[in-house]
């Protein structure tokens, strides 16, 4: 079995306090640190799950500069065969449906019998790309999946519904699924793994190999432009218990003795 | 007016409320017209006290949702009407749906929204990023019909007065054949667990600033001071170091506690929609634009590991001086 996986580099920002730059439409990105988005994480753990155990390569595709190359070195490391990197100042400003193009470019020069995704990314959590992408490359697909079980053609996948509700679809191969988290639990990569990654070759390709015009990428190949970003106002605000450790917890303490909760 | 399509959402016979919160919404864009695509007659009368045109298709295919079958019936419905805009959840269903039904129509699709706007010749609509922490405000390209996600309980529904009145079309169904490449097969319901956080009168949640596993039994033992359960947000859950049954927010459970103590949670939405109904909300979190403290009656901005076992001797002591 072949399956391909879309990664995108992404910066933390659960713990990180974020600025806007100067030009109103990008965050502040010093200080920030980049790893692979979570959810594509588990889409590359399930990847290699399957080759591990039906056989099979993994090649893992992202779009992005230069630096993406360390999230691809932990693709390699965790179980990936090829890695491939779509640089190109050109890509800037693409929304989903204009990275689902490009990644779509390359996906129809590849065999694949899988395609795996993350439900959505960290960053802008547009969750589009996926669907976006089967649809270009005609292929049935299911998004938000919490088990996947494979059978000669087609696959058993559990959907993730509200409530704790999961649905049950058969969908037929090859396919597209988009992952969500806690399908799997990833794996640590070893030292020697990524040592070994280093060596392997990572594939750059440019708009020029795609076969894509400007007008396809960028803002000019999206659906949607970001006009500005904004740290959103704060409506409603805690009353904010301040000093040492101990201070606080008397404080919280207090509370909740007052509301009769101990 | 314009006509703005809402795609009515509905499972197991129960048409969610995210259906009548984007009714609402589109009541102020132009001409509400809801759309309910189902194997059951009875349910296309709810929405008519809401849009004025109710267009129905009814099918026994459509018992339960399937993305392929809603976009071979909606694409129809969108070429023959040119809606200005439609919309449906950002959901299980609508981020199944939308993007694929988009991309087939080449018309341009603004996901996860907050907020959305006719300005002028512009679709401006209002998303958030980066968890929450960061809005952007975005343009669509232009186009006769846009598609939208719209995030659940965003906007507050509220019924017409007087009700709308609404006429139901029906139209025939056009799934003449089977889709095969996709088909549901059942409901999958979690495994029943040991503990009902719904019904737990004190709540301690803990989040992704929990770091580690080995530091659960120190929280547990501060719940159990205060007669409390521990309950958790959805990266608790996926590292499976609390049963799935112990999760609070969209995904997991809706709690109404007494008091709910939450311990490193940043306070994604989803985990919000699924707490900020408690009555008495503490949160501790090092970040202090961490979103939890717009939810909370009282924030503390420190390391959780230095509050927790302060805490329960003070608690301890307090209790004792009562007695």
């Amino acid at each position: 079995m072949d399956v391909v996986v879309c990664v995108k580099h992404v910066p933390e920002t659960a713990e990180a306090e974020l600025k806007i730059d100067s030009t109103g439409k990008n965050i502040d990105r010093a200080g920030l640190v980049y790893d692979i988005n979570e959810w594509d994480d588990y889409a590359l753990e399930e990847a290699v799950r399957i080759k591990e155990k039906q056989g099979g390569t993994v090649t893992a595709i992202t779009i992005g500069a230069e630096d993406s190359d360390s999230t691809l070195r932990k693709c390699l490391a965790r179980g990936a065969d090829k890695a491939i990197r779509l640089t190109d100042p050109k890509f800037e400003g693409s929304d989903g449906y204009a990275i689902a193009k490009i990644l779509s470019s390359v996906l129809k020069t590849l065999h694949y019998d899988l395609i795996l995704v993350g439900m959505q990314a960290g960053d802008d959590g547009n969750a589009a790309v996926g669907p976006i992408l089967a649809q270009m490359l005609n292929i049935p697909h299911a998004t938000m999946v919490k088990k996947l079980e494979l059978a000669t053609g087609a696959a058993k996948v559990n959907r993730e519904l509200e409530g704790g509700l999961e649905e049950q679809l058969e969908v037929k191969l090859p396919a597209l699924f988009s992952v969500q988290t806690g399908i799997n639990e990833p794996r640590y990569v070893s030292i020697m793994g990524i040592r070994k990654a280093m060596q392997k070759e990572i594939k750059v390709m440019t708009l020029a190999d795609t076969g894509l015009t400007e007008a396809d990428v960028g803002p000019a190949g999206s659906w949607l432009t970001i006009d500005k970003l904004y740290v959103p106002p704060v409506e409603k605000q805690a009353q904010f218990l301040k000093g040492s450790p101990d201070d606080i917890a008397q404080k919280i303490a207090e509370i909740l003795k007052s509301k009769g909760l101990i | 007016m314009a006509a703005i399509f809402v795609l009515a959402e509905h499972r197991q016979g129960q048409i969610r409320d995210i259906t009548y919160e984007m009714l609402t919404k589109a009541q102020q864009l132009g001409e509400a017209t809801a759309i309910i695509l189902t194997s059951n007659k009875e349910m296309a009368k709810p929405l008519t006290e809401y849009a004025k045109t109710v267009i129905t298709v009814q099918d026994p295919k459509l018992e339960n949702f399937n993305s392929e079958t809603y976009r071979k019936i909606l694409s129809t419905l969108i070429a023959q009407h040119k809606p200005k805009l439609v919309m449906m959840g950002h959901t299980s269903q609508g981020v199944d749906l939308a993007p694929r039904l988009a991309t087939e129509l080449n018309l341009p699709l603004a996901t996860d929204l907050i907020d959305l706007a006719f300005e002028g010749e512009n679709f401006a609509v209002t998303r958030q990023v980066y968890g929450g922490k960061v809005n952007a405000k975005a343009t669509a390209r232009k186009a006769e019909t846009y598609l939208a996600t719209i995030r659940q309980a965003t906007f507050q529904p509220k019924k017409p007065e007087p009700p709308a009145n609404g006429q139901i079309t029906e139209i025939p169904s056009p799934l003449t054949t089977d889709i095969t490449e996709k088909r549901f097969l059942q409901y999958v319901l979690p495994p029943p667990g040991g503990v009902d956080i719904t019904a737990a009168e004190k709540l301690v949640g803990i989040g992704r600033g929990i770091k580690d596993q080995a530091n659960i039994p120190q929280v547990e033992e501060l719940a159990k001071t205060i007669n409390a359960v521990v309950s958790c947000s959805r990266p608790i859950v996926d590292k499976g170091w609390l049963p799935t049954d112990r999760q609070v927010g969209t995904s997991g459970k809706t709690v109404k506690p007494k008091l709910y103590l939450a311990l490193g949670i940043s306070g994604a939405f989803q985990h919000i929609l699924g707490m900020k109904a408690s009555d008495l909300i503490i949160a501790v979190n090092k970040d202090p634009k961490a979103p939890i403290f717009s939810f909370a009656d009282y924030g503390i901005v420190e390391d959780l590991f230095k509050i927790v076992p302060s805490l329960k001797n003070k608690i301890n002591e307090l209790r004792t001086q009562k007695a």
